[in-house]
């Protein structure tokens, strides 16, 4: 589990995170939602240690990340593995090479373990066969998997992943929303993911927070956007026709169901 | 306000350097980056560095003998004055000012493009000192494989010089003397000595500029720019220090 604790980060006069609390569950697929601008990725910088926050207190699973020594930071990290915007692939070494790398900077097994966990890895992302590609031959997908397989080769305790979707076509997405979902609840993590796709929110979000110009202006699970009278939100979520169009079926849905529910 | 900003330039350059020369997290990872680097920052220099340095010897004999040279003068000046520029200063500060060019580019933007593209991010979330692994085998391989850089250079100016005397501008024999005579081999050392030093800037200074990019591609240009601009100076600068220290 990680708390946040009243974040507030100030860049010069500009406060771009103001006093935001909250709490990400372990074995839940975490969301954090918001314009561009409004503050996610400096949240989540803060919360991977990146940046350090202004004031305010960062724990995992009671350990104040923020006021412990650097020595305990590298420690905690280790724990954590994270899939950044850009899958940030080292691009001189191959895919296999990729995933052993966390493998063989941190881990004590034999060289031959060490490759037996990268295939499976690999194969647990359906990347069975590309382990001698370089990152530069494979598809923007490819490279989200296998940031993926690196994220978890060491089997962290905490998964960040910072707009997996970027980029990608809408399948592709839910490919890799499913995979990253998946591996929460096999793995039990405690998963942030810091997205602005409507999909990803309503198709694994279990407890999302919507951050508004550095507030935190909700927090709830996808099933209840729908019903949530928040304007900012639905403003945000429902700024695309679609959505709109979703949530105004799901409003009529509701008003008939109290319109039977008042005859009977 | 630019000395302020050069004075926290400098400072930031030093808590690099602090970071960079820490004890590293698995030696066996840093063994391998650098023979890596050794490979890349030195062995994929020899090329350039024998093809200068057989050209830039060729021409100092040519030069020396057409417009230094006279009856009045003894016959081994030319092979002599070639020899003390070719190990004096050709072969350790212009020849790293041309590695600066070369190898201080290649440093900035292959740093540069892993911290735009969050190789580095990716590198501190995992719990690695991304500095000392990036870094310090990009020095240590060029301070290591520099030696020898120097030596090649040098062989490589005294062949250029040799081969002058195909067209028959000076002759074997007197080149021969001129290089024997009195020959100090404490000359090749000081070489090397100034080289390594300036290996070190080249790597270090590089290092910094592509540390701390921000921003994209143009940035990364123009922190490789800054690079060899910067290493260039402090070779230079270095220079007018370490010449009357080393003779």
């Amino acid at each position: 589990m990680i708390e946040l604790r009243d974040i507030h980060k100030r860049f010069d006069d500009k406060e771009v995170l103001r006093g935001i609390s909250a709490v990400f569950e372990k074995g839940k697929t975490n969301l954090i939602i918001g314009q561009s601008g409004s503050g996610k990725t400096v949240l989540m910088k803060n919360i991977v240690g990146l940046l350090t926050p202004t004031s305010g207190q960062i724990l995992y699973d009671g350990r104040d990340f923020v006021g412990m020594t650097k020595h305990d930071r590298v420690m905690v990290r280790r724990e954590m593995g994270m899939i950044f915007q850009s899958a940030a692939l080292f691009d001189s070494i191959s895919v296999l090479e990729n995933v052993m790398f966390p493998l063989d900077m941190f881990s004590d097994m034999n060289e031959a373990d060490r490759i037996s966990r990268a295939k499976e890895c690999l194969d647990r992302v359906n990347l069975k066969g590309a382990e001698m590609k370089m990152p530069g031959e494979l598809s923007g997908g490819m490279q989200k998997r296998v940031a993926i397989a690196r994220a978890i080769a060491l089997n962290p305790k905490y998964l960040f992943c910072d707009e997996p979707n970027s980029g990608l076509d809408p399948k592709t997405s839910l490919v890799i929303d499913e995979l990253i979902s998946s591996i929460t609840h096999e793995y039990g993590m405690t998963t942030i993911i810091n997205t602005h796709d409507m999909n990803s929110v309503m198709g694994i979000g279990e407890n999302i927070i919507f951050i508004h110009k550095g507030y935190k202006e909700w927090q709830g699970a996808s099933a209840d956007i729908m019903s949530s009278t928040n304007e900012r939100l639905n403003s945000f979520i429902f700024a695309s026709d679609l959505f709109r169009k979703i949530k105004d079926a799901h409003d009529q849905e509701e008003n008939e169901a109290i319109k039977q529910k008042t005859t009977i | 306000m630019f000395i302020i900003n050069r004075i926290a330039d400098f400072g930031r350059y030093l808590d690099l350097m602090g970071k960079t020369f820490s004890v590293p997290e698995r030696i066996r990872m840093y063994w391998r980056q650098l023979i890596k680097e050794m490979t890349q920052l030195g062995v994929d220099s020899i090329g350039i560095v024998l093809l200068i340095s057989f050209f830039i010897g060729a021409v100092i004999c040519i030069q020396i003998k057409l417009n230094i040279a006279s009856p009045w003068m003894p016959t081994f000046t030319t092979g002599y004055t070639a020899r003390e520029i070719l190990l004096l200063e050709f072969s350790s500060s212009i020849m790293c000012l041309i590695l600066a060019g070369k190898v201080g580019s290649n440093i900035a933007s292959e740093i540069g493009t892993m911290r735009v593209t969050q190789q580095i991010d990716a590198l501190e979330t995992m719990g690695v000192n991304s500095a000392s692994y990036i870094i310090l085998p990009k020095v240590l391989g060029l301070m290591l494989m520099m030696p020898f850089l120097v030596v090649f250079s040098i062989s490589a100016g005294f062949a250029g010089a040799y081969a002058t005397s195909l067209t028959g501008v000076i002759s074997t024999e007197d080149l021969t003397v001129g290089f024997l005579h009195d020959f100090r081999q404490w000359f090749v050392f000081a070489s090397i000595i100034k080289s390594i030093c300036f290996a070190f800037i080249i790597a270090s200074v590089s290092s910094f500029y592509g540390y701390y990019v921000e921003g994209g591609s143009f940035d990364v240009g123009k922190a490789s720019t800054n690079a060899v601009v910067s290493s260039s100076m402090l070779i230079l600068f270095a220079d007018i220090f370490l010449t009357p220290l080393l003779s």
